[in-house]
This record gives structure tokens, C-alpha cells and sequence, in this order.
């Protein structure tokens, strides 16, 4: 699809899903109506999009369960949910037709990633209210790939179904694939006596190492994708097998990426929040919706041919994004930094501490085996050569600090992974 | 090929068609279903230079014909086979193909041998290509109707309700020839009150309710959609917070 048809095509379904929107979902018309805004005068170009207020998880979650449906009940065929920890669980429903449009995206971004009819394909994803596994499995089903609904957990009947039922395609979340090829090292089962092709990956941030360390141990190629419940599930946007970056389907979804802070819409190439609207939903659009995922989105033609606009990496979620001297910095990249240093990921956290009005980052990092030397030196110099490595990713200069094995401030299990003392402790 | 952008057009004070957007893309087949008073006529209308539109734009072959008078727009490439057919009834049937090659008239070879073909491919207005066109049968005249638009070898065909009033049997006979042209390899924009019909040839349709779009799909797809029931039987049918 060139260009300029495809931006037809987006503004004729942005100008049906705003006209369905304000006239069938109370929360949209009333927003809508605060701005003074009325699809059918104000809607000319996809631009105008700009003008329209954000949806945030926060709306979702308060119009819990059904407020936010634009469809009566009975034409909804299927209900899921987000796992919502704090607050009401997300909940959106598909229509007959949007289950349609659904399997049809997913088996579009499965078949990019390499995914044919011949497959077989064991779907690690749980089942259930969450998205993935019904999301994925209605795609293979789509592309007429032989799918073996595994669910989640049980890793060593995985492994043997992997090997018995000769499975082609793994589904599962990246973290999960390499689970399963540890756990086959210490089965002391060679994954050269799967079948394995394809490992196609979703659900969480992950890292180019870990995708390296995905192909070399299960002997596959490793593509990504991208989904979330609130906007459809996966389907959204996927890897290409060149695996620079993932395809957004942008016939059916309108792809905004702002500055989390300002939200202020930004240009290629510049990383921040990306922001969805649904172009074909029926039962459950949502308009801008702030996905609070990070990346930015690519211009350039991809060596695949297909002329969609590419999502880097999912860089981490923009609640965690942290901003000194104007620079976002990210916990997770520092994180990989460390790791790329000595090969294993340190426990560690920033902290944002505030000097004679200067804004200084300071990286706390539990000290390890691995971290630790006799001489001060060799200590002294090892610091500077993490604090050097960083300064060049983020362009500030932090301060390092080796502090004993268990003294940073935990939340839980987990160590918050950033403090902030600017504004006193 | 035809590319309709949020247009706007007023009947004097009603406001028929608030921010259509549309396109055709060669060789498709698209239609437009909705209730009666969705707009449908006055897009055709609109689009065919038989009404200004307030705003918008309208491209056809990637040149602007919003706001030109209909014979231009004719010259550019798009013919109206019109509601209600609207031969010259007191002409004779091969007049009236004549008056559709208005514009190639200084080719009269090429009017003739276009002749030929309609008159090959529908034989009944050859038998009766002397007779008055007013005494033709309904299906008759919607045949003449469509041979007369394609005489002046259109890009774009545009169909206004061409089941209006004919009997069921002559109905499927018009579809069949829209199917006929649609394998030619023609561009269609078919206008119609049969949703359930037209659905079935069409590749994508638009939804229209009260002067916006409310739906885009695939032919077949939209055709089992609730809304379209909705749009189709109006108010009749109940509202989505009534149900």
C-alpha cells in the first residue's frame, strides 16, 4: 500500500471510529464535548487527531467493565482482560467481526516472522483473560498452521511435546525461551534434535543479547512482536525476518509516539510513549490510547518490501523513564551497559541526587564476586570504566558506586530500580 | 482513482453529507449503502457536479473536480447511469447511445463501433434500437441507461440506485450485468438500496448514516454487520443504548 493510500484509508476509518465513538460511547462523547469537538466538522485530515485528549490505562480501568464498549453486549462474542494489580482489571470485548479482523493481524505478523501453513506451532502463552494465547492462536489457526495450545508452565512436558509433536514455531515470551534451553542444558537434551525453526517472541522488554542467546541455544531465528490488550492484543506491529524492527499495521492502528512529560507529539526516529488509536475496532475502540511503552518509530523503507513504518524495540515503560539534565534515561539500558561489562546483570539502582543545584545521576551497584578486586587500583579503575561506558550511551557522566550486597532499598523482592533525592530525602 | 475527502454539501439549509471520505481504487467495485435521507443520492451528486460542495476536496485521477460543471467532470472520465434511469424517452433507443458519444462526436467511427458492441452485448436494444425509448421495459431501459453511460468510454461508472423499481427477476438480471462489468475490469461506484445485493458484488462498502460514514469494509464482511441492518432500516431499527 503506498503513502498516500494509506493515509485515505486511515482517515476514512478515523472518521467512522470517531463518528461510532461519540455517538455510541458516553465517555468519548463527553470528553470530545469538553474539548468542543465534533467529528463530522472538526475531523478534515488524519492531523487532526492531535487535537484530541489521550485515553490513559487510568479511563480503562475507571469505566470498568463495560462502559467503555461501543457495542450492546449481546454483539460481543468475546471478553478479555488485563491483569490490573492495583486497580480494576482492564476488560475489552471483541465482536464477530473484530475476532475476524484480530486473527487476520496476527496471522499477518506470525507469517512475517516466518510462520506457514506446514508449521507446527506450540503456543506457550497463557490462555485465558489475557490476550496472548487466544490472540495468537486464532492467527496460526488463521494461517492454517497445525497449533498446540501448551499454555504456560510445565517446562519439561513443554520440552517433550516440542520434541514428540515435532513443533516448528515456539510461542512464548523470550524470558520463557530461555527457561526452556536451560532447562534442556541440564536434561542434557541437544535443541539439535528439535525441529524448531522459529521462536516468535512478545510480552515483555527484551534485549538484542537475549535474542542472540535465543538463536545460538535453540537453533532458531528469533523475531518480535508487539501487543496490548487495551488497544487489541497482539497484532499490532511485528518483526519482519530481517528483525530490524517491528512493522505496525497501520491500516488498523493510527501510531503517535509523545513525549511522556509534555506529550507532545515528536518526529521519526525520536524515542518516547506510543500512543494507538484503533482505526477498525468495533467493540472496543479506544482513541489515543497512552500505551506507556517507549520506542520510536522508523521512516525508512525496510529491506523486506513491505512499506509499513517500523517500532524499535519496546526501550522499557515511561513510568520508569527518568529524566536529569533533559536526558531520559532509562534503568533497563543502564542495566544492559553493566552487563555488557562482565558479562552478568548486577543488581544496581540510580539515583538522582542534587549538588550545589546541579543534577547528578549516581549508579549504586551491589558489589558481586565478579565485581570485586583486592587491589584498590584495579576496584578504582573498574569504576571509571563502568562510569565511562555509561557516559558514552547517555552523554552525562555518572557517579559509580560498589555498595555492599543487599543494602539497596528494596521494594518487596525487587530493588526500586530509581531513587530520587533532588528534592531531599 | 477517485479520492473523496471529508466533503461537506447542503440541500439550501439541511446539512446532507458532513465529512464523507471514500476512495475507489481501479477495477474495485465499491459501494455505498444507507437508509433513505443517508446522503447517498447527494454524494453522487456531489461528486458528479450536480452540487457544490461547501468543503472538502474531491480528486479524480489525481486532479481536482470538486466544484466543476458536470460535462467537465463527464470529459474527465466519470459517467452517471442516474436514478431512476432518465433515458430521453421520446428519442429512440440509438439516439439516446448517440447522446452518451456526445463527447467523442468527432470520432463518429469510434461512437459507431462502441455501438456495435452494446448492441452485441444487450441484442434487445438492437431489435429495438428504432423504437421510442420510453416504450421500453423497465430492465430494458436500465440497460440503455448503462449503455449510454459507458458511450462515452468513462473511467469511472457511477450507478444511482439501478434496481430502483424493477421486479425481482429484472433485479437479478442488472446485477448480473454489473458482475459482467466488473469482470471487464471496470471501476464501479454503485449506489443502492439493496444493501443485500450490492454487498455481494462489491469488493468494499461504506456505511452512510445521516450524512457520515459509520462503517468501511470488505463487501461480504459488512454484510452480516449489525449496523448495517441498522443503518439500513433507520430509526426502526433500535438504538445501541436502547438494546
Amino acid at each position: 500500500m503506498s503513502c498516500e493510500d494509506l493515509r485515505q484509508t486511515q482517515l476514512e476509518r478515523l472518521q467512522a471510529t470517531l463518528n461510532r465513538v461519540y455517538r455510541n460511547v458516553s465517555f468519548y462523547r463527553r470528553r470530545f464535548k469538553e474539548i468542543n469537538f465534533r467529528p463530522e466538522d472538526d475531523f478534515t485530515d488524519v492531523q487532526d487527531i492531535e487535537r484530541l485528549p489521550f485515553t490513559t490505562s487510568r479511563d480503562v480501568s475507571d469505566c470498568y467493565p463495560y462502559e467503555m464498549f461501543a457495542v450492546p453486549l449481546r454483539e460481543v462474542v468475546r471478553v478479555h482482560a488485563s491483569s490490573g494489580s492495583t486497580t480494576n482489571p482492564r476488560v475489552v470485548g471483541y465482536t464477530r467481526q473484530d475476532l475476524r479482523t484480530w486473527s487476520n493481524l496476527v496471522a499477518r505478523i506470525l507469517s512475517s516472522g516466518g510462520v506457514i501453513q506446514d508449521d507446527v506451532i506450540q503456543i506457550a502463552f497463557g490462555y485465558g483473560l489475557l490476550t496472548g494465547g487466544l490472540g495468537i492462536h486464532y492467527g496460526a489457526e488463521r494461517i492454517g498452521a497445525s497449533v498446540l495450545p501448551t499454555s504456560v508452565g510445565r517446562t519439561e512436558r513443554q520440552i517433550k511435546i516440542m520434541q514428540d509433536f515435532r513443533t516448528t514455531v515456539l510461542v512464548c515470551t523470550p524470558s520463557y525461551a530461555l527457561v526452556i534451553a536451560e532447562r534442556m542444558e541440564s536434561m542434557g537434551f541437544s535443541p539439535k534434535n528439535l525441529s524448531l525453526k522459529h521462536c516468535i517472541c512478545a510480552g515483555e522488554p527484551w534485549t538484542e543479547q537475549m535474542r542472540k542467546d535465543i538463536e545460538d541455544r535453540l537453533y532458531v531465528k528469533a523475531t518480535d512482536n508487539y501487543g496490548i490488550t487495551e488497544v487489541i492484543g497482539p497484532g499490532i506491529a511485528g518483526e519482519c525476518l530481517e528483525q530490524r524492527g517491528m512493522h505496525i499495521q497501520e491500516d488498523h492502528f493510527y501510531a503517535e509516539v509523545i513525549d511522556p512529560e509534555t506529550c507532545r507529539v515528536l518526529g521519526h526516529g525520536e524515542t518516547g510513549e506510543l500512543v494507538l488509536t484503533t482505526l477498525t475496532k468495533e467493540a472496543f475502540p479506544v482513541i489515543r490510547y497512552r500505551t506507556g511503552d517507549l520506542c520510536s518509530i522508523m521512516d525508512e523503507p525496510c529491506a523486506c518490501g513491505r512499506t509499513m513504518r517500523r517500532l524499535t524495540r519496546i526501550g522499557g515503560r515511561c513510568d520508569e523513564v527518568i529524566v536529569i539534565k533533559g536526558i531520559n534515561i532509562i534503568p533497563d539500558r543502564i542495566g544492559d551497559i553493566l552487563e555488557g561489562i562482565k558479562g552478568e546483570r548486577p543488581v544496581f539502582q540510580l539515583v538522582a541526587v542534587r549538588k550545589d543545584h546541579q543534577d547528578q545521576l549516581e549508579i549504586r551497584v551491589e558489589v558481586t564476586e565478579q565485581l570485586f578486586y583486592d587491589k584498590m587500583l584495579e576496584q578504582r579503575s573498574l569504576v571509571d570504566f563502568m562510569s565511562k561506558k555509561i557516559a558514552n550511551f547517555i552523554g552525562i557522566t555518572p557517579k559509580v558506586k560498589l555498595v555492599e550486597r543487599g543494602s539497596l532499598q528494596r521494594e518487596g523482592d525487587r530493588v526500586k530500580p530509581f531513587l530520587d533525592h533532588r528534592f531531599g530525602e | 482513482m477517485l479520492v473523496v475527502k471529508s466533503v461537506h454539501t447542503y440541500y439550501g439549509n439541511i446539512h446532507a453529507l458532513k465529512g464523507v471520505s471514500l476512495h475507489v481504487r481501479k477495477g474495485e467495485i465499491v459501494t455505498l449503502v444507507g437508509a433513505n435521507g443517508a446522503g447517498k443520492s447527494t454524494l453522487v451528486n456531489t461528486i458528479c457536479g450536480m452540487a457544490k460542495p461547501s468543503r472538502g476536496s474531491i480528486e479524480f485521477n489525481d486532479r481536482a473536480i470538486e466544484g466543476l460543471p458536470p460535462e467537465t467532470i463527464v470529459r474527465r472520465g466519470i459517467a452517471l447511469v442516474p436514478e431512476g434511469r432518465q433515458i430521453f424517452s421520446a428519442m429512440s433507443v440509438e439516439a439516446n447511445l448517440l447522446m452518451g458519444g456526445y463527447i467523442h462526436r468527432k470520432n463518429p467511427g469510434q461512437v459507431r463501433e462502441d455501438m456495435d458492441r452494446f448492441y452485441g452485448i444487450f441484442p434487445i436494444l438492437k431489435q429495438r434500437k428504432g423504437q421510442l425509448a420510453g416504450t421500453l421495459s423497465g430492465g430494458e431501459q436500465q440497460m440503455l441507461a448503462i449503455s449510454r453511460a459507458l458511450m462515452s468510454r468513462p473511467d469511472l461508472l457511477v450507478l444511482d440506485e439501478p434496481s430502483m423499481g424493477l421486479a425481482p427477476l429484472v433485479t437479478r438480471e442488472i446485477f448480473a450485468i454489473i458482475r459482467e462489468l466488473k469482470e471487464q475490469g471496470r471501476t464501479i461506484l454503485l449506489i443502492e438500496q439493496n444493501a443485500r445485493a450490492a454487498l455481494k458484488v462489491a469488493d468494499r462498502g461504506y456505511v452512510l448514516e445521516i450524512g457520515k460514514v459509520i462503517l468501511e469494509g470488505e463487501g461480504p464482511e459488512l454484510l452480516e454487520h449489525r449496523e448495517v441492518k441498522r443503518a439500513y432500516l433507520g430509526k426502526g431499527a433500535k438504538q445501541i443504548w436502547e438494546a
